[in-house]
């Protein structure tokens, strides 16, 4: 439903975020904060994650969502919020990174 | 995040409002702000861009680091006419990112074979509107020439606030139209946010060069709202 008006609610992290949360769940809601160079997805973004480390929407085309799973299941645990950075694969630095070449920095934070 | 915004967020984003959340990136504390609501300084300045753009981004005000996540509902077109423009002007706002409906009372106008793949309403605009009511992320253009179509859809979409109002007519057909929506109940101020003769001056002649200086107008409209109360704030 590329071209609709009104919100996917059954892809949309927020809503989903909120459905988890009235189900009693604990929740975490990653963002990106920050871009540079090509980065897949827009600032704005989220990727949201429950305690049993079920996800729906998406940081990257799928590049680090896993290690962003694995940072929001600690969140979860500690109540503090977390930021992330990624960047190429083949630096060093960098566990798992963006294959495109680009960097982003993602927040992440417990829902309450 | 806080729950109560997250559910304040939803609510706003389901009910086709611009709402950003304000996020302090230093200890987590976050707060819905909502299109119209009076924030100061250079924090409130970075919040009028972000309605204005729809883009998200990192601000530093106050010494502190705010994030701006900015929610804005996505900008539709409804066109009242299943015109010879229309046909032209429906696939053009959708290549554009505008979503178009049609609506038409005429049967014989508003067939999917003259509008493939587009969302058509052979009805009258009041029962559509009833279901689906204008709001400020709506554009309106009104072409079918017709007061007893377009009148109604003109008089809602001034009511809602629609980002854009446009109406086919000649300065002459215009001047006639204000008459009827003033006794409609439709104020000065109201009357001078529709733009007709409709699209921008670009010399348009065919069907299709109207549709282009229809959408053009509607662009610009979409993008340079909020300007003047920005202005006047200021």
């Amino acid at each position: 439903m590329e071209n609709s008006i009104y919100l996917d609610e059954a892809r949309d992290p927020l809503v989903i975020a909120e459905g988890w949360m009235k189900d009693g769940k604990d929740v975490a809601i990653a963002t990106v904060v920050e871009t540079w160079g090509s980065a897949p997805r827009p600032v704005g973004s989220h990727l949201v994650i429950d305690a049993d480390g079920n996800f729906h929407g998406s940081v990257s085309g799928g590049c680090v969502e896993g290690a962003v799973v694995t940072e929001a299941i600690d969140v979860i645990d500690s109540g503090k919020a977390r930021m992330l950075e990624f960047g190429v694969a083949d630096e060093t630095a960098w566990q798992v990174g963006l294959s495109c070449g680009g960097r982003i920095k993602v927040y992440v934070e417990r829902l309450g | 995040m806080d729950p109560y915004a997250l559910k304040t967020l939803n609510a706003e984003r389901r009910a086709r409002r611009a709402a950003i959340l304000v996020t302090d990136l230093g200890d987590g504390r976050d707060r819905i702000v909502r299109e119209g609501d009076q924030v100061a300084g250079d924090l409130g300045a970075a919040i009028a861009k972000a309605f204005r753009t729809g883009n998200s981004g990192s601000v530093e005000a106050e010494g502190r680091t705010f994030f701006l996540n900015a929610h804005l509902p996505r900008p539709r077109l409804v066109v009242i006419g299943a015109v010879h423009i229309s046909q032209a002007l429906a696939p053009m706002a959708k290549i554009a990112g505008y979503p178009v409906e049609i609506i038409d009372p005429r049967t014989a106008f508003a067939t999917p074979e003259r509008f493939p793949d587009i969302a058509l309403h052979a009805e009258w605009p009041e029962d559509v509107l009833k279901r689906q009511p204008f709001d400020s992320y709506t554009a309106l253009a009104a072409v079918t020439h017709d007061p007893k179509i377009d009148d109604f859809a003109l008089k809602a979409a001034l009511d809602a606030n629609c980002f854009y109002v446009g109406a086919l007519g000649s300065r002459k057909t215009h001047a006639k139209r204000v008459e009827r929506l003033l006794a409609l109940g439709a104020t000065a101020d109201q009357i001078a946010r529709i733009h007709a003769p409709i699209g921008l001056d670009i010399g348009a002649a065919s069907p299709a060069e109207i549709a282009v200086a229809v959408l053009a107008q509607t662009i610009h409209a979409f993008r340079s709202r909020g300007l003047d109360v920005k202005g006047a704030a200021a």
